[in-house]
């Protein structure tokens, strides 16, 4: 499975992004430089890693969403193509409007660096499914706007749709305010589009992968993407 | 072609929580002034543009507000133009 971790100026999660991949059985990484304006013709899904591209100027993503590279990763997400926004690539994912809502500065106005507890909201993804429903990850958060907002309605269609894939909980898998380190409405941490071939999350799974980091929770996201793409044959 | 100056006003909606405003609100009671409430903090951005005429140039800085300066899910916008001396 090929895989292209996109380059932005600003990226600073990429080269993890493409160790992650590159020590996931079954999957290959390269770069993608931010101003091409084609995908290769050979691959198979697309990460937006983490960072402050183009140093978070206007909004975080807001100029990121249009570079070159962008409308290529746009039509590769509309065809059905794997697209994994982490952290500031969830950002230029919902600015790109490939999935819905925003995020807002952190309600304590902190930027947080720490492990937290999420848990799997579905299973039933191309992003989830190495994962038992309702397991509970520590993985890594590192931003200053992770305030996931969307307006009822859409919360409402995400939820009844299944989209919220990831929520904010303690290590029991309770879910509550207390388990929400930012401020995001209904402790939400990662959603899909309503098609499931587009995940974007504030936690960083990349920075999960290895023993020596603390926690390995973050290699299922990997894995589920490999069985996926072994499973619809491509 | 007449130019015009445009000053492009973005804030949070205000139903959505600023919190930026709220630290700040919190740090001008500190200094003494209790009396201050619902301080909200948004962006200014100016701009020149060319235009037949000033509805153009409020249209096309609508157009830039919709689709960039502004996020419309979280923030509204305000434009003001003034024409500039040839």
């Amino acid at each position: 499975m090929n895989v292209g971790v996109v380059v932005f100026p600003g990226s600073n999660c990429d080269r993890d992004a493409f160790h992650a991949v590159e020590t996931t059985d079954g999957m290959t990484a390269r770069y993608l430089w931010h101003k091409d304006t084609t995908l290769p013709s050979q691959l198979d899904a697309v990460i937006l890693p983490g960072g402050f591209s183009y140093g978070d100027y206007l909004r975080s993503g807001a100029i990121a969403r249009f570079s070159p590279i962008m409308r290529a990763v746009v039509e590769f997400a509309r065809r059905g193509g794997l697209v994994l926004g982490i952290c500031n690539g969830f950002q230029i994912l919902t600015e790109a409007q490939l999935l819905p809502g925003a995020l807002l500065r952190n309600a304590q106005q902190r930027f947080l660096c720490r492990h937290v507890f999420i848990r799997v909201e579905n299973n039933q993804t191309p992003f989830t499914m190495a994962y038992e429903h309702g397991q509970v990850l520590t993985i890594p958060i590192a931003h200053g706007e992770g305030r996931y907002y969307a307006h009822p309605e859409i919360l409402h269609e995400l939820e009844a749709n299944g989209q919220i894939v990831f929520r904010y909980c303690d290590a029991t898998g309770a879910i509550n305010d207390a388990s929400n380190p930012n401020g995001s409405l209904m402790n939400i941490a990662g959603i899909t589009n309503r098609e499931r071939n587009v995940l974007g999350l504030m936690p960083h799974p990349e920075r999960a992968c290895d023993s020596i980091l603390g926690s390995t929770d973050g290699r299922g996201i990997f894995q589920s993407m490999v069985h996926y793409f072994a499973s619809v044959g491509v | 072609m007449p130019h015009y100056r445009a000053t492009v006003t973005i804030t949070l909606r205000p139903a959505i929580l600023d919190v930026q405003g709220k630290t700040v609100e919190h740090a001008l009671h500190a200094l003494g002034f209790t009396n201050v409430s619902h301080v909200r903090i948004g962006k200014h951005i100016t701009l020149e543009v060319e235009a037949p005429d000033s509805n153009a140039a409020q249209l096309q800085c609508t157009a830039m507000s919709q689709q960039l300066l502004a996020n419309p899910i979280i923030e509204d916008y305000h434009i003001t133009i003034e024409e500039l001396p040839q």
